[in-house]
């Protein structure tokens, strides 16, 4: 019998290994899993490859993932901080203690979506000329220049959502998409908190994560 | 001489958008341009967290934490709008779906390079979010932005000296001096704000100005 509902944030994140990569959804607070957030920093895990939209809200919601320098890497488009100081993300960037990938966001996203689509790389005009195409091949399609953009995958992906079935399927509220169904396809396990866990099956077109594409789901409230 | 004020600024833009566009507005001074679009013209806002349709602003105490735009501000829906995940909202970015997009800028260059994503501030991490994909897929690609800076140094330059977001990529500048085209052969004037002479608009441009035969006066109502 499929059933992917676990209990307790420990099941949600078994096999968590020092030196993964997680990906994290959420964008502006919508879609972010701040329990399972807190639940990692709980964790020892260290040297973690994170793959997230924006650092802040995960500094903000977990610091000592950073003050403890457990995170070795992020694959991000936005590595600032907010006010006029840098941040403890940002010394550590600048130190060369956190290296850092900074990705246009839809390159960003559909480098998720490739990823997970079985896509190794694609080309895109975005970033063209820019710092951010350096060092990176570049060819010509139809009298456009394009710079060559890797998919990208994890060992997991952490989401949250708002309705979730026994089979891992999922459906969203609002904005709480954002980089979810994406990350979901990328990550080789895909855990998703979900404000209610129902008995009955989502209906076969009221989902916007299918369950093939999930792993684990645990209900939990919204803690924001 | 009297510059017109931000809200002005946004409200000669707004003045520009047709009936049926599909319009992504970038923070700051180009997200007021949707207070000021025309009243009964249908015209769909863009957010690139995944909204078409974007409404209001939510009314105080009716925020939703799940619904936010890509500005992280609390917002309410149109009738007749989509939610949809980062990858898709993407695509209708770099696919070439949106019509126009109003951009903050530090600096645009008369072969439409424009400079609006790093500030060059010492010790603050970088962020791109969109604005690289926005450059580059928008049909068109209007800056809206002050003629100057704080320091009194011209925006409109010969060749940006902050790092560039896109190449060749600006169609149009809305000042609070001037509407001006980039055009082939450079900075094209087509509106100047009441009292400044074409001297002065010249005086506080780093790059050659000229003049269309129909060059006009900006009659903007007060909006203090």
């Amino acid at each position: 019998m499929i059933d992917k509902r676990v209990e307790t944030v420990e099941q949600a994140l078994d096999g968590l290994f020092d030196g993964c990569s997680i990906m994290i959804s959420g964008f502006g607070g919508a879609g972010l899993p701040i329990t399972l957030v807190r639940a990692l920093e709980a964790t020892s895990v260290r040297n973690l490859t994170l793959i997230l939209n924006s650092i802040r809200f995960i500094e903000y919601t977990a610091p000592s993932l950073f003050t403890d320098k457990r995170v070795a890497k992020a694959i991000c488009s936005a590595a600032r901080s907010p006010g006029k100081e840098p941040g403890i993300y940002e010394r550590q960037i600048q130190s060369g203690e956190l290296e850092l990938e900074l990705s246009p966001q839809g390159s960003f996203a559909e480098r998720l979506r490739a990823g997970g689509a079985g896509i190794p790389a694609f080309f895109t005009p975005t970033a063209v000329g820019t710092k951010l195409a350096e060092g990176k091949e570049t060819r010509e399609f139809n009298g456009q220049t394009c710079v060559m953009e890797t998919g990208l995958t994890a060992d997991f992906a952490i989401l949250r959502g708002q309705t979730a079935d026994r089979w891992g399927n999922v459906a969203f509220r609002g904005l709480q998409a954002n980089f979810g169904p994406a990350m979901a396809m990328a990550a080789r396990t895909t855990i998703v908190e979900v404000t209610e866990l129902q008995e009955e099956a989502l209906p076969p077109n009221g989902s916007h994560i299918p369950g093939i594409f999930t792993n684990r789901i645990i209900q939990l409230p919204d803690e924001r | 001489m009297t510059p017109l004020s931000r809200n002005q600024i946004a409200w000669r833009a707004a003045q520009d958008l047709v009936e049926g566009w599909y319009v992504n507005l970038g923070m700051g001074m180009p997200v007021l341009a949707a207070n000021y679009a025309p009243k009964d013209a249908d015209i769909m806002f863009q957010s690139e967290n995944g909204i078409v349709g974007v409404g209001p602003v939510a009314a105080p105490g009716e925020e939703d934490l799940d619904y936010v735009d890509a500005g992280s501000q609390k917002i309410t829906l149109r009738e007749g709008a989509a939610l949809v995940d980062s990858a898709m909202a993407f695509a209708m970015i770099r696919g070439g779906h949106i019509d126009v997009t109003m951009l903050g800028g530090f600096q645009v260059a008369s072969n439409g390079d424009l400079a609006n994503w790093d500030a060059m501030i010492p010790n603050k991490g970088p962020l791109v979010g969109g604005a690289m994909d926005l450059a580059a897929g928008a049909k068109s690609v209007w800056v809206v932005m002050a003629h100057l800076t704080r320091d009194g140094e011209p925006r409109l330059v010969e060749k940006c000296l902050y790092p560039v977001t896109g190449v060749g990529v600006v169609d149009r500048v809305y000042t609070d001096h001037a509407v001006i085209e980039v055009t082939q052969e450079g900075f094209l004037v087509k509106e100047i704000a009441e009292g400044v002479s074409r001297e002065l608009l010249q005086s506080r441009t780093a790059a050659p100005l000229s003049f269309a035969p129909d060059c006009s006066v900006i009659n903007a109502p007060d909006l203090s």
